[in-house]
């Protein structure tokens, strides 16, 4: 298994890609099932968010082996940005379609949360679980 | 099995599956007339906030076209996971099995349909005497 992997986010077949190949890194990590399922499904999250709302992108996951271990993701996209992040991290906000919870939701399943944003140039959220 | 339809969902499904699902399934629920609908999630492995809308979506549907839908064998790590992600599905029913949410769908036609609670309507007679025979001693008493 390589440590650092990019995979493209065109469709939702691709969601369903990155989520096979986050479960494997959380695996061969030795996250626990629960852990592994709070982290499949923060990665379906922000998938879904970058395909449906960024316009498609990438994801780069990457193995963090420092004093402790890690399993980093950080979704990009060139899309239309966030103009208020804040409101975008409420339980329940969306412009879309889906039911407001990708953004926080995924913040809650995670350790780590961090997000950019620029309206016009596009958005990226990293996100990471320590075992 | 009749008035009930059971769908067992066996695969990782991409979003457009998960609609095609939804569209089938109330497509379906007219087709037989189906009373009730078993959705069996044990293979799941994750049930994301998408998932999660198609299953409260198919729900809605199902109850107005008259049918109970009840949602079977949901793992414990995706239990705990949704309700960390902020999702309590609203309006789904759930059962720990297949076999429990039989039961809970025959326990919820049993008490609507007609020619089905024979056997309920016979107790309830029963009952009605018994009330009534004890009315009569009390009044006997009194």
């Amino acid at each position: 298994m390589p440590d650092r992997e990019v995979l493209l986010l065109r469709d939702s077949a691709d969601i369903v890609l990155v989520r096979q190949k986050a479960r494997a890194f959380a695996v061969q990590l030795g996250f626990s099932l629960v852990e592994q399922t709070k982290i499949v499904t923060a990665v379906s999250e922000l998938a879904r968010n970058t395909v449906d709302y960024g316009g498609g992108g990438s994801v780069t996951l990457e193995v963090l082996m420092s004093s402790r271990i890690g399993l980093r993701f950080v979704f990009e996209d060139q899309g239309p940005g966030i103009v208020d992040i804040n409101l975008a991290l409420q339980d329940g906000y969306t412009t879309g379609k889906g039911l407001g919870l990708g953004l926080s939701g995924a913040k809650r399943l995670m350790h780590d949360f961090d997000i950019a944003s620029e309206p016009g140039k596009g958005t990226r959220v990293e996100i990471t679980r320590w075992r | 099995m009749g008035q009930f339809l059971l769908v067992t969902i066996q695969v990782d499904m991409h979003d457009r599956l998960a609609l095609t699902l939804q569209d089938d399934l109330t497509d379906r629920i007219v087709k037989t007339e189906a009373k009730g609908v078993l959705i069996d999630i044990s293979a799941l492995e994750i049930v994301d906030s998408f998932i999660g809308r198609i299953l409260s979506n198919i729900a809605t549907m199902s109850r107005i076209l008259d049918a109970e839908t009840v949602v079977v064998g949901m793992q414990p790590a995706v239990a705990i996971t949704l309700v960390e992600l902020g999702l309590s599905l609203p309006g789904v029913r759930t059962a720990l099995n297949i076999e429990r949410g039989m039961a809970l769908l025959q326990a919820s036609l049993g008490r609507s349909a007609p020619g089905q609670s024979v056997e309920g309507q016979s107790v309830e007679g029963q009952a009605s005497r018994g009330q009534s025979a004890g009315e009569k001693g009390n009044h006997a008493r009194s």
